[in-house]
């Protein structure tokens, strides 16, 4: 694999995450528990997909082969995508999605810091812009999160099973293959492991003030730096991508 | 939307550093926290600001409108309070 093929795999892999979170945002957008917070969780969906077209846009360009960002989200298949797993998942109640963003942002937010040290002056200059953004989804997600864990029995239990089920998908987030590799050498690409000590310690700090508990041992489920997706992100695409399929190149 | 939706709040956006601070609107909010991200999400997000303040409503103090007769309209016929009967030395230039 050249250094040009894993940038775009690399790309593509940042680009398609945020993508497809955004989108599942977006579904929740004039559903929203009341009008303010439908509107801060409508804003963060659209700062995420705004990251995603800029990375996309990147990929494209890297590819070099005549694609545009649309061609790229609009016609490829499950098995091309390489989101993380994590933001594929049903928004299930407010809480699990919730408990899914701020797991997403505590990432984002020490993976950027990484990235906008990146040699790539353009995943660089990404990652700034993100970081700012990030900081303060994270400061949004993390106290709801500590309402909920720390509010009523109810929101306290609903809280506990979303983390349940989605620490099962936040180990494939820190997962490396030879994408990484090569890129890593080159000064481009951040090195997970480190940003996982991060990501867990601020966690487990959320958690604990939250009067949740960590899941420990828990089986990770893994598959995307492959493109093998869980049942999901199928209807996510058929979704989004059906008006661009059926009308190519409509315009609007 | 249900009505349990929290108290409601008065948001102020200062538009520069050393103006003053205006009210916008209102939302509801169930604390400090909430109130302030609300009012950063609802009222900044097209750059209208640079800082916020979030008051609740029930700590405002408010004029009713049978006041006006008594605190307003004796002011109607005092235009000597206004400072315009002075001359401006050029000097000063525009005040």
């Amino acid at each position: 694999m050249t250094t040009q093929e894993a940038l775009f795999q690399y790309a593509l892999r940042l680009g398609d995450t945020n993508l497809i979170l955004g989108q599942r945002l977006s579904e929740w957008t004039g559903h929203g528990p009341f009008l303010e917070e439908d509107l801060a969780l409508t804003n963060i969906a659209l700062d995420i997909t705004g990251t995603a077209k800029s990375l996309l846009e990147y990929a494209a360009q890297v590819e070099g082969k005549g694609r545009t960002e649309d061609d790229l989200a609009y016609l490829r298949n499950d098995r091309q995508y390489l989101n993380a797993q994590i933001t594929e998942q049903p928004n299930g109640d407010y809480a699990k999605t919730i408990v899914r963003q701020a797991m997403i942002d505590c990432f984002d937010l020490y993976f950027y810091t990484e990235l906008a040290k990146s040699k790539d002056e353009t995943l660089s200059g990404i990652a700034q812009k993100s970081i700012k953004e990030v900081t303060y989804h994270l400061r949004h997600t993390t106290s709801w999160l500590i309402r909920f864990g720390d509010g009523t029995e109810d929101s306290h239990n609903r809280a506990q099973t979303a983390v349940n089920e989605l620490w099962a998908y936040t180990g494939e987030m820190f997962e490396m293959n030879e994408v990484d590799a090569i890129l890593i050498k080159e000064g481009i690409a951040v090195d997970l492991p480190a940003v996982k000590l991060k990501w867990e310690k601020h966690m487990s700090d959320v958690l604990e003030k939250a009067t949740l508990v960590k899941p420990e041992n828990v089986f990770m489920h893994t598959g995307s730096r492959k493109g093998i997706h869980t049942e999901h992100l199928a209807f996510i695409l058929a979704e989004m991508q059906a008006l661009p399929r059926m009308y190519p190149d409509a315009k609007w | 939307m249900s009505d349990n939706q929290g108290p409601v709040w008065e948001v102020f956006v200062q538009k520069k550093s050393g103006q003053p601070f205006v009210h916008c609107g209102s939302l509801h909010a169930f604390d400090k926290e909430m109130a302030l991200q609300n009012a950063r999400d609802l009222y900044t997000r097209r750059s209208e600001g640079c800082a916020l303040w979030v008051v609740p409503s029930n700590a405002i103090v408010a004029s009713s409108p049978e006041d006006i007769g008594s605190f307003f309209e004796p002011a109607n016929d005092k235009v000597y309070r206004h400072p315009t009967f002075y001359q401006i030395p050029d000097a000063i230039g525009h005040m």
